[in-house]
């Protein structure tokens, strides 16, 4: 409020705010979300520059603490160089985390990508087509919601091979009903109302109407879903890890650095603290931005 | 008899009609759950007009009586059951899918709520622009100077090119909708209710832009209303529905001076008057309107009529020519 500029003559009204201000604004108004905002965007550029900002590369072994372990540096007999320790192999628990954080954001965005985007497809057609086709598309969603999530996960990766992109497709293949059903729901609220109708009087086409008119105006609890998800795909992602279907060894996935330290949670609790932290502070940072989100693109919230 | 309404409502035989409705009928099949057959409803039963450039046939009824369904069967938004429409030559229930988008362009519509019509997440720029990106062949540049210069026509100042919709009042939304009506040039234009979501003290502005274009543009216009006071401002012809049928249809003139269906003498008295002794002769109906799913027997209005009688609920009123204007009642003669 201290800068206001005087509208000129013409212009006697205030220029009213743009939609995508308003939300920002009311996002910024939501404490949490800033803070998991803020977590996000820590997250994004530790991922982006690991290679400056980890202090050595995830892979490098260190002899003396293979033979002696070497705890975080607030605790006796640490190394100071291993800021949060080392693990049971001698590498940097900083610098795997650092590294870890691509992999997290990498699973959450590609998952979140495939069943967005299968999601809003099968949503759309169903909603737009209705009859056989909606009832072939809705009833394979609730088939697919029918089984837990984890345990489908495990079946697909079963049938493709573990590793880190099958994990990924299993996973976002148990979220797309998720999506598909919210836009479905969204295209039949939007559907009957009259700007639709104004656009078919105006020679619109099923594309147009569906890609054009109607998407972007069920966009909002499709983004609250994604944001809230991708918290969720980490999570999956990471539980395959930690069964061992997900990324393997080396690789300094959260999840599979979990499952690789699990038995030396009494001689070494640091290792299996940190990645469990990591994943923790992480999903609880998207949760927060999502529930802001959702907040701030739902006018029924708005105080 | 219906080739014979449409001619009493066009008059003036040298101008032939941009749009022709003979015996338009529209029903929906309503599902009963799984194992019952489905009934059907006539949302329209039976209509005959026309629509001359120009003029303005406005459309009378109580909700439900079929006002909205005759709206989207001229737009084209459904195809009618039975019946003949033709627009501009063009017959539209047989029209393939070439034919409806080359006629689409032809009638265009302004909805009822303002809040509604336009789609939130587009400026106004690009809801103006819409129509000409799927119909012509213009350049991006060409497409804003057309839109711009509409919405100098409507009234809009240049700077809400850029603007949301949420960002307007209803009046100046109803402008920008009826500028999207007319950016494709159309011949027809179907106003549903379009004054009647506006604050009192807007609707004059509203309707006198809609006249001032239709001088203009000769435009034929198609208006939906239940808001008598409207109508006796911006009609020429008059179309009045009873569940799906029309029950009077005629010079504005003619049916206002002198209503002949009991229906059309109730919503006229119904209707607001500042003159004492107008208000006087008030005649009411009882009872509601019954389901277009299942109509009573005879005259769809016989429950509810004061004159009626024995014959009303046995055989149903054909439309037929009375003093100056069609209706369909047995009793007309007797009405006054």
């Amino acid at each position: 409020m201290t800068d206001i500029t005087i509208p000129s003559a013409a212009e006697p009204v205030s220029r009213p705010i743009s939609p995508s201000r308003e939300v920002w604004l009311s996002l910024k108004a939501n404490k949490g979300a800033m803070a998991g905002l803020t977590v996000i965007v820590l997250l994004i550029l530790a991922a982006v520059f690991a290679d400056l900002v980890a202090p050595f590369s995830y892979s490098a072994v260190f002899k003396e603490c293979v033979t002696k372990a070497c705890p975080p540096i607030w605790q006796e007999g640490s190394d100071s160089r291993f800021i949060l320790g080392a693990d049971s192999v001698g590498r940097d628990l900083l610098s795997r985390l650092i590294y870890g954080a691509r992999y997290s954001l990498f699973i959450g965005t590609i998952v979140v990508t495939i069943s967005l985007a299968a999601g809003i497809l099968f949503g759309l057609l169903s909603g737009f087509f209705r009859g056989v086709v909606d009832i072939l598309v809705m009833r394979a969603m609730d088939i697919i919601l029918s089984v837990p999530s984890l345990l489908l996960a495990l079946a697909i990766v079963a049938i493709l091979g573990s590793g880190l992109l099958n994990a990924m497709i299993a996973v976002a293949i148990t979220y797309i009903p998720h999506y598909a059903r919210l836009a479905r729901a969204a295209v039949l609220t939007e559907l009957p109302k009259d700007y639709v109708t104004a656009s078919r009087v105006a020679g619109a086409g099923t594309l147009r109407l569906m890609l054009s008119t109607v998407l972007p105006n069920c966009l909002a609890p499709l983004i609250v879903q994604a944001t809230l998800s991708f918290s969720t795909a980490i999570l999956d992602a990471a539980a395959l890890g930690f069964l061992g279907y997900g990324a393997q060894a080396p690789t300094p996935e959260w999840g599979t650095m979990l499952a690789d330290a699990r038995t030396l949670i009494r001689s070494m609790p640091w290792v299996v603290t940190f990645p469990g932290l990591a994943i923790l502070i992480t999903v609880l940072a998207f949760n927060l931005l999502g529930d802001g989100l959702r907040d701030a693109l739902d006018p029924k919230l708005k105080r | 008899m219906s080739a014979l309404a449409a001619a009493t409502l066009a008059p003036d035989a040298a101008t032939s009609p941009v749009l022709e409705a003979r015996d338009l009928q529209r029903h929906y099949r309503i599902g009963r759950g799984l194992f019952k057959q489905a009934d059907i409803l006539k949302a329209v039963a039976g209509a005959s007009f026309s629509l001359t450039a120009g003029r303005t046939l406005a459309v009378v009824g109580e909700s439900g009586c079929g006002k909205s369904t005759l709206a989207r069967m001229v737009t084209m938004i459904e195809r009618p059951t039975a019946g003949h429409l033709m627009i501009d030559g063009t017959d539209v229930v047989s029209a393939d899918k070439q034919q409806l988008h080359t006629l689409r362009p032809k009638v265009q519509m302004v909805f009822q709520d303002p809040y509604g019509s336009l789609n939130p997440r587009k400026q106004v720029g690009q809801i103006l622009s819409e129509p000409l990106e799927i119909n012509t062949e213009k350049s991006r540049k060409e497409r804003m100077e057309t839109a711009r210069a509409m919405m100098a026509r409507v009234g809009l100042r240049p700077e809400f090119y850029t603007r949301y919709p949420h960002m307007f009042s209803g009046g100046q939304r109803q402008r920008i909708a009826i500028a999207r009506a007319l950016i494709l040039n159309p011949k027809i234009v179907v106003a549903d209710e379009p004054v009647s979501a506006l604050d009192v003290s807007i609707r004059a502005q509203v309707l006198n832009l809609l006249a001032d274009l239709q001088a203009e543009f000769n435009l034929a216009y198609l208006f939906i209303s239940h808001d008598l006071s409207v109508v006796r401002h911006i009609a020429d012809e008059l179309m009045v529905m009873y569940l799906g049928r029309p029950v009077e249809q005629g010079p504005k003139e003619v049916i206002f001076a002198e209503p002949r269906h009991p229906y059309t003498q109730a919503l006229l008295a119904a209707t607001p008057s500042v003159d004492p002794k107008a208000r006087s002769k008030r005649l009411t109906i009882k009872g509601e309107l019954p389901s277009p799913i299942n109509p009573p027997p005879g005259c769809a209005f016989h429950r509810r009529c004061p004159f009626a009688t024995q014959v009303c609920s046995v055989e149903r009123p054909a439309l037929r020519p009375f003093s100056g204007r069609m209706v369909a009642c047995h009793h007309a003669e007797k009405t006054i």
